[in-house]
């Protein structure tokens, strides 16, 4: 603006939109999806709960009310949730077995991306032999009886989170590999790689460079549906002992106990199925969401 | 042809490519020979499947798994055929750069342009980030991209085909490359685009001295940037000779029928003329003459024997493989009209 209070051409604005990558592009066909934004909204408001209520609400995870012992939920002390059996909160429960299952699926699920993606680029970019042998060895892993295994090594080792999750992770970045190694064939193809061949770059650059974020599409949708079997698998590992050890908890634990008195007190298993469901229902809908957003098939 | 040239940029000699394939053996380039020299330009000419692509690819080391590659590629007397990876790497995208034919699909989608830009310089001239930029940013502006500094940016969805094509020229010439081969350049883009691309080519050749490998089937761009042209069939050599005298003297069947099939806008009255036949199935070529099936002055021995690559006359540097002599052919095609 000058001084007659005309605004002058000299200075323009830039209004130009540093460029827009194809995530944003995706980011903005998400945000138009209801179901799945509300998802994230329920899912971080859970997360939050698991992480910050334990602080914030008065009664300890392992503390003993003597006098609401397998209590319905009421106002009284806080049992918003009801008490078990030993009279321990069952709403800090609940949220401290959060806290572990949605740790160890985020955990598990990271190591086994990690693994999968670089196993399955390398794999199908290399082709040939090595290809065939990475696979192979991924072909003998799933004949593996993963259940088993993990019995095994539970009781080989102890009750352990980190043996939890290394048990998860050693088998779910299986179907990663496949699916990373499936789409790196044809990327692989495309022109800009053989572009980048011809401009001289290096393999292992083409395929972190050049491959790989290509390649995210399909990570991230395959992730949001590794993410809520990872959180399952966990709790079919806690249902059936090999989970964390007592006091602490996991959603899978706290089902199994509340499972043993599901006639007389059901609030002991409605509550933690729940909030398992809800996690679940949450992040298939965010999966369905990111699908429809990165579908290949629209760029 | 043109004067031999003081400094060779590269030589072939003798390049053959073959795949093994399922049905057997496929001969795609047989006994190829070409030069070029500082700021030449030659330009490869034939239908689908005539083996031009495959001749550049084998160049650059870039065939096929089930692809190999005899004869020589010699760049400043070193041949680049057998080259380990990396030794090759370092002489790709630096000494001898190339473009590609769909400029949509040869930018990497998820990168910006800025990022495919730099990695050449950080690749071939170690240079930091920041002046990798500028240096792309010089690039950008003279392929005549406005606005590059804004625009490198911007990811390869966000530049039209023509755009594309500037970005993958400018990118090849980062490094200010020898030799640029360009597979078909222009096919992907609309005509008006085409020509801008085409006299870009020149006038960066004509800055830079590069000199320039064209591969196409559009013989107007073969018209307005080609010293040589070499023409291909069935994976061999047909005609090899100056712009001016695949033009105003073809001499090869095959040449004249490309150049008969060429339609005239000066020309209202012109039906649209084709050659007769279709591209040859490259698992069953015949003993001689790859043209020989579809050639209308086709005589016994072209099928049985290859006619060698020679000079037109004594007083040529034309090369062309042809058993009947330029003279039997005028008068032939003289009593066809």
């Amino acid at each position: 603006m000058n001084e007659s209070g005309i605004p002058t051409v000299s200075a323009p604005v830039d209004f130009a939109p540093k460029g827009r990558s194809p995530w944003r592009d995706a980011r903005l066909r998400f945000q138009r999806n209801r179901a799945a934004v509300a998802s994230v909204v329920v899912l971080m408001i859970i997360a939050l709960a698991c992480v910050f209520g334990p602080m914030l609400l008065p009664n300890a995870y392992d503390s003993v009310d003597w006098d609401l012992m397998s209590h319905p939920p009421t106002r009284a002390n806080w049992h918003l949730f009801g008490t078990d059996e030993l009279g321990r909160d069952l709403l800090v429960r609940t949220l401290i077995g959060g806290r572990v299952s949605l740790m160890v699926g985020a955990l598990a699920t990271l190591v086994s991306v990690s693994i999968g993606v670089v196993w399955g680029a390398v794999a199908g970019f290399a082709g040939g032999r090595v290809d065939s042998l990475m696979m192979r060895i991924v072909d003998m892993a799933y004949a593996v009886p993963y259940l088993l295994i993990a019995i095994l090594v539970v009781t080989i080792f102890g009750r352990d989170i980190l043996l939890v999750v290394a048990a998860i992770a050693a088998f779910s970045w299986l179907d990663m590999a496949r699916v990373v190694r499936g789409q790196t064939l044809s990327i692989k193809s495309r022109e800009y790689v053989e572009a980048a061949r011809a401009i001289g770059v290096p393999t292992w650059r083409i395929i972190f460079q050049h491959v790989v974020p290509n390649l995210m599409g399909v990570v991230v949708i395959y992730t949001s549906i590794l993410v809520p079997g990872v959180i399952l698998t966990e709790s079919v590992l806690s249902f059936l002992g090999l989970g964390v050890q007592e006091p602490m908890t996991s959603w899978g634990v706290l089902i199994h106990d509340g499972a043993a008195v599901m006639g007389a007190s059901p609030w002991m298993i409605l509550f933690p199925a729940g909030a398992l469901s809800i996690t679940l229902y949450c992040a298939n809908f965010i999966g369905d969401g990111l699908r429809d957003a990165l579908d290949p098939k629209e760029r | 042809m043109s004067d031999a040239p003081a400094t060779k940029v590269l030589e072939v000699k003798d390049l053959s490519v073959q795949f093994r394939t399922n049905d057997g053996a496929v001969y795609a380039v047989n006994h190829v020979d070409f030069e070029l020299g500082r700021g030449q330009t030659l330009g490869i000419v034939g239908e689908s499947g005539s083996g031009k692509s495959q001749t550049v690819l084998a160049m650059m080391g870039l065939l096929a798994r089930n692809g190999s590659a005899s004869g020589q590629v010699l760049h400043h007397g070193r041949n680049l055929l057998g080259l380990s990876p990396t030794a090759l790497n370092a002489i790709r995208g630096d000494r001898i750069a190339m473009i590609f034919q769909d400029p949509m699909t040869s930018l990497n989608p998820y990168l910006t342009v800025e990022r495919q830009m730099t990695e050449v310089l950080e690749l071939h001239r170690g240079m930091g980030r920041r002046a990798a930029r500028l240096r792309a940013i010089e690039a950008l502006d003279a392929v005549k991209i406005p606005d590059a500094r804004r625009r490198i940016d911007f990811y390869p969805h966000e530049f039209s085909g023509g755009m594309r094509q500037r970005v993958m020229i400018a990118m090849a010439l980062l490094c200010e490359p020898e030799l640029l081969i360009a597979d078909e350049p222009t096919t992907a883009l609309d005509a008006t685009v085409q020509a801008q691309i085409t006299v870009l080519l020149r006038e960066l050749q004509r800055d830079f001295g590069t000199a320039i490998l064209m591969i196409t089937h559009d013989l107007g761009v073969v018209a307005g940037l080609c010293d040589d042209v070499m023409v291909m069939y069935g994976g061999r050599v047909m005609e090899h000779a100056s712009a001016d005298d695949i033009f105003h003297r073809p001499s090869h069947p095959y040449t004249r029928g490309l150049l008969a099939a060429l339609p005239r806008l000066d020309d209202t009255s012109a039906k649209l003329v084709s050659i007769p036949g279709n591209p040859p199935n490259m698992n069953e070529l015949p003993p001689g003459c790859p043209f020989s099936a579809r050639c209308r002055y086709v005589q016994d021995r072209c099928v049985t024997t290859m006619p060698l690559l020679q000079r037109r006359d004594v007083a040529s540097t034309a090369l062309r493989a042809c058993h009947r002599s330029v003279a039997e052919l005028d008068a032939m095609e003289a009593s066809d009209a």
